[in-house]
């Protein structure tokens, strides 16, 4: 059922994806870009102009340090500031869930961008179902393995959720890849992705 | 490092009061290596009370720059890497002209004769240095506080000359509170009745004023914090506390070495600099920018608290300028540039290689 390995970028496959789905020469915003790895490689290997925002400040440090040019802030604050269609591609990878209006990023990001790449943790994986049916409790797993007091993710999605958030506001979706693990996942995304990286445009 | 600080005379520079002064002397110092293509020049831009002696051992004195510990071989601004430039502001008082300089009409001091000078008057100025050593464009402009302004003024107004600015814990413009600081600090010496509506050359200078300016100026330049770990309640002896005696030596010592009217010129200058006169909006100011920046803030500066670094960057942002931006931890206060200066130092040194990588490419 599940397919093909991807190739880690950095040590982590939806990267490799992301950078896959990245024309060169482009202009790229990596919203939580962390300590700027996937940013300075893009700039490095596909000449993109880089650009990075990131809520700690100590990563956005390290990504400065690392070359690449990230301002420190929250990321809803500082897509506020940013002109319409300023980028080529407007990242947001593995943050989604954590963001206080999670539309209203999304449709800034297609403001600022001509296109958004969305990666985020599937809620409707196998493993979530099950330890959530089983234990009773708010599931804890490998891919959500906080507490729930402790927890960053404050909005839980599926593959499904996103799908059809994207027809109901019409969104193009040109890309969807879904993980597990390192591998694609070719049938029942919402049931065996870990990962989904959506393509999307206006 | 062993420098020196060297001078070179322009005839002449017409300024934004229209006044023409011929000539202009500019006090400088270089350090490190211009390189073939003449593409990794940096011009550091000092603070207030700085000079152009910014780094090394004053060949003279022995004195270290007052930013030695960000350049140097293997520093933030690597002078294995980089042709490190650093000159004294117009209207200063360490060998760029200013009211202390010689009137040639008169072979006196101008003292308030001197014409008012801006912060864009400094930086024209330099660019007439630049041009004199021979430099198109610089790789970075960067300096903290005055120095940020002036790194600000580069980029807006000549965006052809400089790939980088870094500006650190400075504004676009002076708040109120920056601007009555600095009034409390000119009230100070024209209070002192050694200053004579600023003729005191040759006589005893006021010396007391300008040292009540100077302990105000360091008051705002530290943080609650800092001074508590740094004095406390401690008394020096019966009749003063540690913090008392510290900033009267601060102030006395200033004396000896900066000139009361200079003091009266670069604080009007700061307080009317606004880069937003004249224009709608900040972001207006930056329509013409090409340079990236780096822009830099202290958790603990009151005196240029983040809120104004943030002004500058949201501006850029908006006209979709390259900019990164870090406020830095710290409890030194609007210091921290100068003293505090490991991690700012980091930042400096990835966000110069990456913009010489892209001046290269």
């Amino acid at each position: 059922m599940a397919q093909a390995f991807v190739p880690k970028l950095l040590g982590r496959s939806d990267y490799a994806i992301i950078s896959e789905l990245i024309e060169p020469n482009t202009r790229v915003l990596d919203l939580g870009c962390g300590e700027g790895e996937l940013l300075d490689w893009l700039a490095q290997n596909k000449n993109v102009d880089a650009r990075g925002v990131e809520i700690s400040g100590q990563r956005a440090q390290q990504a400065i340090a690392r070359g690449v040019s990230v301002f420190h802030s929250d990321l809803e604050d500082a897509l506020a500031d940013l002109p319409d269609q300023a980028f080529d591609y407007v990242i947001l990878s593995q943050t989604l869930q954590e963001t206080r209006e999670p539309l209203k990023v999304l449709r800034d990001m297609l403001r600022v961008g001509r296109r958004a790449i969305v990666a985020f943790p599937n809620f409707a994986h196998w493993s979530v179902r099950l330890a959530h049916l089983f234990t009773g409790r708010a599931p804890k797993t490998k891919l959500f393995p906080h507490d729930w007091y402790n927890s960053p993710n404050i909005h839980f999605l599926t593959v499904d959720d996103f799908e059809s958030l994207a027809a109901a506001e019409k969104w193009k979706v040109e890309r969807r890849m879904f993980l597990q693990g390192p591998r694609k996942v070719a049938i029942l995304p919402n049931l065996l992705a870990e990962v989904a990286v959506f393509l999307i445009r206006k | 490092m062993i420098t020196e600080t060297q001078l070179v005379r322009f005839d002449s520079i017409s300024l934004d009061s229209g006044v023409i002064l011929a000539p202009v002397d500019v006090a400088y110092e270089t350090y490190g290596q211009l390189n073939a293509e003449k593409t990794n020049a940096i011009l550091i831009l000092h603070a207030f009370t700085g000079d152009a002696h910014a780094a090394g051992e004053d060949k003279e004195t022995g004195n270290p720059g007052w930013w030695d510990n960000m350049i140097g071989p293997g520093k933030g601004f690597d002078t294995h890497k980089y042709f490190v430039i650093s000159s004294n502001v117009l209207s200063g008082c360490r060998g760029t002209s200013g009211p202390g300089s010689i009137n040639p009409e008169t072979g006196c001091p101008y003292a308030m004769s001197f014409p008012p000078v801006t912060v864009a008057d400094m930086v024209r100025l330099q660019k007439m240095l630049i041009d004199h050593l021979g430099i198109q464009r610089l790789l970075a402009v960067s300096g903290g506080s005055m120095g940020a302004m002036q790194a600000l003024q580069w980029a807006v107004a000549y965006p052809d000359a400089v790939a980088a600015a870094i500006p650190i814990a400075g504004t676009a413009r002076h708040s109120p509170q920056q601007i009555a600081f600095n009034e409390v600090g000119r009230q100070a010496i024209m209070a002192d009745p050694d200053w004579n509506e600023g003729n005191y050359y040759g006589k005893r200078p006021p010396a007391r004023g300008l040292a009540v300016a100077r302990m105000v100026g360091h008051i705002t330049y530290m943080s609650d914090q800092s001074m508590r770990e740094k004095f406390g309640r401690r008394l020096r002896d019966q009749n003063q506390f540690e913090v008392e005696s510290y900033l009267r030596y601060r102030g006395s010592q200033f004396v000896d070495r900066f000139d009361a009217n200079s003091y009266l010129y670069i604080t009007k200058a700061m307080d009317y600099f606004d880069l937003t006169s004249d224009r709608t909006s900040l972001g207006a100011a930056f329509e013409n920018v090409k340079s990236r920046f780096l822009v830099i803030s202290f958790t603990s500066d009151w005196l240029y608290p983040s809120y104004q670094s943030l002004e500058v960057v949201r501006a850029l942002r908006g006209r979709n300028c390259d900019v990164a931006y870090c406020e830095l931890p710290t409890n030194y206060g609007h210091d921290a540039f100068l003293v505090n200066v490991a991690e700012q130092a980091e930042l400096v040194r990835g966000f110069l290689a990456s913009t010489l990588r892209g001046v290269a490419r």
